[in-house]
């Protein structure tokens, strides 16, 4: 999960992680009394919303007086920003934070993640800040330095030093660095976090560092463990039909398609969206029903497929295993039923009990169109579509 | 032969008297796998399944002489339990729990390089040696002793390439699942090692999805040591990146791990990699001349 910069910020500035002053705003008047409580004559504004890339596409602003400081503010408010990574519809901007200027001469990157090839967590530096490091790290490669951290002996100060003179800052910056960098990996490690991204962290005009911006990821299976981490989620800034999903404990991710997908398994939903593809058709969503396909988790599924006005057709594509196909067939039957499904449906039913489950689906009156294979099941939807 | 577990292989349970636990047990019991007891702290001394339990996993080993371990113990402790189960000399972990937090894998792996046992998951369905032995929550009525060594990141996708050899009268040698997670056990390389070593298996079936490097690196592995004939599968060409499709580890961040690269690093390696799953069998059943 991804929280808000200004959020971030907060957990940095607990852990001593220097940051610019600021304040959060929810609205254009808490927007003036931010400015008007840091002072100063110049306050940079920034969109609140959970997408890199805000910069260029207008959700940063400098401001030199309390009228643009409002007119600023207003705007944005009332924006839903667009950036390279959102897509053209963009997230809604509710908050924004308001900062003192600093001024600075140089901008580094700093971050620290999980690698899953060393199984370990690595530290991320370039003297490249600012900039999309994705695209750093395809171009000049060699701009990016590697930091992998022994998970049983932890981060030592001596690789901080390491990477600071490597980075060309003089002693005293270095020193401030180790501390930054401890302390984003006691971050790390408290609250079982997934990322840190500092981009850029500064070199200021008089000669200190700090994150100039914020970025945290958490580990969606460890936020039982972090209530307040949990707490600090914005279903707003997230695919409303995936919240959703999320809180009826289906995985779900919303796709741009026509065919409804309900599937269990991770692995075997994938392999449906690729070969439906493969076909000539369009997935609408990835949806893993989970291994215990009830029918009330069949309904509740298709509910969330058909609250899609996008989608024409739902292929549902079960390996039964534990679970029987007759009974699958049953929840499919009655979730139908229920819901009153407009759209053809097309289900594959393969393993324990198959034939009885594809007979009563048969023998349901309803309009179930069957198939013994994905191919042939992707191929009929496609079809159902055409027709 | 199989590889990793055989009909003899004394296998105990931990989280034994859970829900799910208590299920897959008797599943396991019921398919012939020598189940010798379980471990639930705090009820040692109770019988559950007409088996022992016991309050740790040491206890268990003393005195059931287990070597093998299945998990179902719920993520925050999860990993607690696979160390316990390492300490105590548990020769092969199996952790079938799925949402434990990387940060936790991370210091197990970490922790399991000083130690002699090999750890399959988590988030696994498991592994299963066909008519011996059965560690796990797959269906056991679909497989059937064979010739063909299955690995696979997926669960559901295992289960089609098992259902298909059988259907092909292939059969498998052993399935092993190894799991959906970012940081995890044995990987495609391990598993594949052993594969080419055992003379049961005739064939290779290997299922891999987005996300990290594994599949990549199982592909090179291939082309320089394993002289059997490989069919794969790549689940996830089409998913959008940033997304985090099902599995924590099915992501491609950063423009890595995408299922392109993969399945071009596996062609080139001579694999003979299917463009849908429903074709594993056939294809395998081509290879092998039958």
């Amino acid at each position: 999960m991804h929280i808000h910069e200004y959020q971030a910020k907060h957990l940095f500035a607990r852990y001593g992680i220097p940051v610019p002053r600021g304040i959060p705003a929810h609205s254009v008047d808490e927007a003036e009394a931010a400015a008007r409580m840091l002072g100063g004559e110049q306050w940079i504004i920034k969109a609140q919303a959970h997408t890199g890339g805000r910069g260029k596409a207008g959700g940063v602003r400098r401001v030199a007086c309390l009228a643009d400081v409002r007119h600023s503010a207003e705007t944005l408010l009332a924006s839903r920003l667009v950036t390279r990574q959102t897509g053209e519809n963009g997230l809604p901007v509710d908050s924004l934070l308001i900062e003192t200027l600093t001024p600075y001469t140089a901008e580094l990157y700093l971050s620290a993640l999980v690698d899953r090839g060393r199984a370990c967590i690595v530290f991320m530096a370039s003297t490249a800040g600012g900039m999309d490091i994705e695209e750093v790290a395809a171009r000049h490669p060699e701009h990016i330095l590697t930091l992998p951290i022994h998970p049983l002996q932890g981060l030592q100060p001596h690789q901080c030093r390491e990477l600071g003179f490597s980075l060309g800052l003089a002693a005293p910056l270095v020193t401030e660095l180790t501390g930054i960098m401890q302390q984003m990996y006691r971050l790390m490690l408290e609250l079982d976090l997934g990322q840190i991204e500092i981009n850029p962290l500064v070199q200021t005009a008089d000669n200190h560092l700090v994150a100039l911006d914020a970025k945290i990821e958490g580990d969606d299976n460890a936020l039982y463990a972090h209530p307040e981490l949990a707490a600090l989620r914005d279903p707003r800034q997230e695919d409303e039909r995936e919240a959703r999903a999320r809180e009826h404990g289906l995985s779900y991710v919303s796709l741009e398609g026509e065919i409804g997908c309900m599937v269990n398994g991770a692995g075997l939903a994938m392999a449906t969206l690729d070969v439906i593809q493969l076909h000539g058709g369009s997935p609408a969503n990835f949806l893993d029903v989970g291994g215990g396909a009830t029918a009330a988790r069949v309904a509740e599924a298709f509910k969330l497929i058909l609250s899609d006005a996008q989608v024409k057709a739902v292929l549902v594509n079960i390996f039964g295993g534990i679970v029987r196909c007759d009974l699958i067939a049953e929840g499919i039957i009655e979730a139908v039923r229920e819901v009153g499904v407009t759209v053809p449906v097309v289900v594959r039913l393969e393993g324990t009990h198959a034939p009885t489950g594809r007979q009563l689906l048969d023998a349901s009156g309803l309009s179930l169109i069957t198939a013994e294979d994905l191919d042939e099941a992707a191929l009929k939807a496609v079809e159902a579509i055409k027709a | 032969m199989s590889i990793l577990i055989h009909q003899h292989t004394r296998v105990i349970c931990q989280g034994f008297t859970g829900k799910q636990a208590t299920f897959h047990s008797s599943q396991c019991l019921e398919y012939g796998t020598q189940l010798v007891g379980g471990v639930t702290p705090g009820r040692g001394g109770q019988v559950h399944l007409g088996l022992p339990v016991f309050d740790t996993v040491a206890q268990a080993v003393r005195e059931t002489r287990a070597t093998a371990s299945m998990i179902y113990v719920p993520p925050p402790h999860a990993a607690d339990a696979i160390l316990e189960a390492a300490a105590a000399g548990i020769e092969l972990i199996v952790c079938i729990t799925e949402g434990i937090p990387v940060l936790h894998m991370m210091r197990v792996k970490a922790a399991l390089r000083d130690s002699q046992a090999l750890l399959i998951g988590p988030n696994c369905p498991g592994i299963i040696t066909p008519g011996a032995c059965k560690i796990g929550i797959m269906p056991g009525f679909i497989h059937q002793a064979g010739a063909i060594g299955i690995v696979s990141r997926s669960g559901t996708l295992t289960y089609e390439a098992v259902h298909q050899t059988t259907r092909a009268g292939l059969g498998q040698s052993t399935c092993v699942g190894i799991g959906g997670d970012p940081i995890k056990g044995l990987d495609f390389m391990d598993v594949l090692e052993r594969f080419q070593q055992d003379e049961q298996t005739k064939g290779i079936i290997m299922v891999g999805e987005i996300g990290g490097h594994a599949e990549e690196e199982a592909a090179e592995y291939i082309k320089a040591h394993v002289s059997k004939p490989v069919v794969g599968y790549i689940a996830g060409l089409t998913a959008p990146p940033g997304k985090r499709m099902g599995h924590a580890g099915a992501i491609i961040s950063g423009g890595k791990g995408t299922g392109a690269s993969k399945v071009q690093a596996m062609r080139a390696a001579g694999i003979d990699v299917v463009d849908s799953p429903s074709q594993m069998g056939q294809r395998m059943s081509a290879l092998l001349g039958r």
